[in-house]
């Protein structure tokens, strides 16, 4: 498994660590109103377990997974995989901080930005790749 | 296919099909008249779609399919993706049961079995990772 699907992976399963227990607290509260402030935790419980845990997890496995090239670089462009892997976890945190700092709606905006220029690039390098072995 | 894999992957397709089942209903409520209540079901309904089918899926997926631990242990702690499979569904059932019920006539019995399903859910999710970690590795 080459070393950029290693940090994918497992910061996806950090974020679904950090997810289910975000989520957790929040049944807590369903259960027995013991901890009112769980509700807030709601976006990041739902951004954390979307993007982090499965869209992280399927990035990082595509990337080992698909066929590659006859060349030296077999995987592509793995500095566009890397900047993938900056924007991606750089949104995901703006987007669970926003609601939290003043500028909510910006700092959204931003996170949402970064996610989707990381996906863009994952894309970009998956793209060529979804081809049949050999060719 | 290993064994517990096959049990993940086939209690995702019932909770595949059990969360559209759901999902029906709900959309029937209006147009059918059918009780306000049946309101309740959502959050269950996208949990059964994203613990039950997703996650579930990733979890016998990945016990199955990534890089071997050790020659001794080649997917790791075979215990310890069982525990993670019983505590995955035993926690999506009870909340299943106990939400909608919690929602129709709360009371303490509901409200318990609910941190019983988040406890349970938890644990699977920490048990699934600590299993996987080692098996992340560069070749």
């Amino acid at each position: 498994m080459p070393r950029i699907s290693v940090a994918f992976i497992r910061t996806a399963l950090l974020h679904l660590v950090v997810g289910f227990s975000l989520g957790a607290l929040i049944l807590v509260q369903k259960g027995t109103s013991l901890v009112p402030a769980a509700w807030r935790l709601l976006p990041a419980h739902i951004e954390i377990l979307v993007f982090g845990w499965t869209v992280q997890l399927i990035v990082g496995t595509a990337f080992w997974i698909l066929p590659r090239y006859a060349t030296k670089q077999n995987r592509g462009n793995e500095g566009l995989v890397w900047l993938a892997y900056g924007l991606l976890n750089a949104g995901i945190l703006l987007a669970v901080y926003s609601p939290l700092l003043p500028g909510s709606g910006w700092i959204l905006l931003a996170g949402r930005l970064a996610e989707a220029l990381g996906l863009g690039a994952f894309a970009a390098n998956a793209w060529p790749r979804v081809k049949s072995f050999g060719n | 296919m290993p064994t517990v894999t096959r049990w993940y992957l086939r209690t995702a397709l019932v909770f595949l099909v059990l969360a559209f089942a759901t999902g029906v209903l709900l959309a029937a409520r209006a147009p059918l008249g059918l009780s306000a209540a049946l309101a309740a079901l959502t959050p269950v309904f996208f949990h059964l779609i994203f613990v039950g089918f997703v996650t579930q899926l990733i979890f016998g997926v990945v016990f199955w399919l990534f890089p071997k631990h050790t020659r001794e242990q080649p997917r790791g702690s075979e215990p310890l993706a069982w525990a993670a499979f019983w505590l995955l569904n035993g926690g999506l059932v009870l909340r299943v049961v106990a939400e909608p019920a919690q929602a129709g006539a709360a009371g303490p019995v509901w409200g318990w079995l609910l941190v019983a399903s988040a406890a349970a859910q938890w644990a699977a999710a920490l048990l699934f990772a600590a299993n996987t970690w080692a098996r992340v590795k560069e070749r």
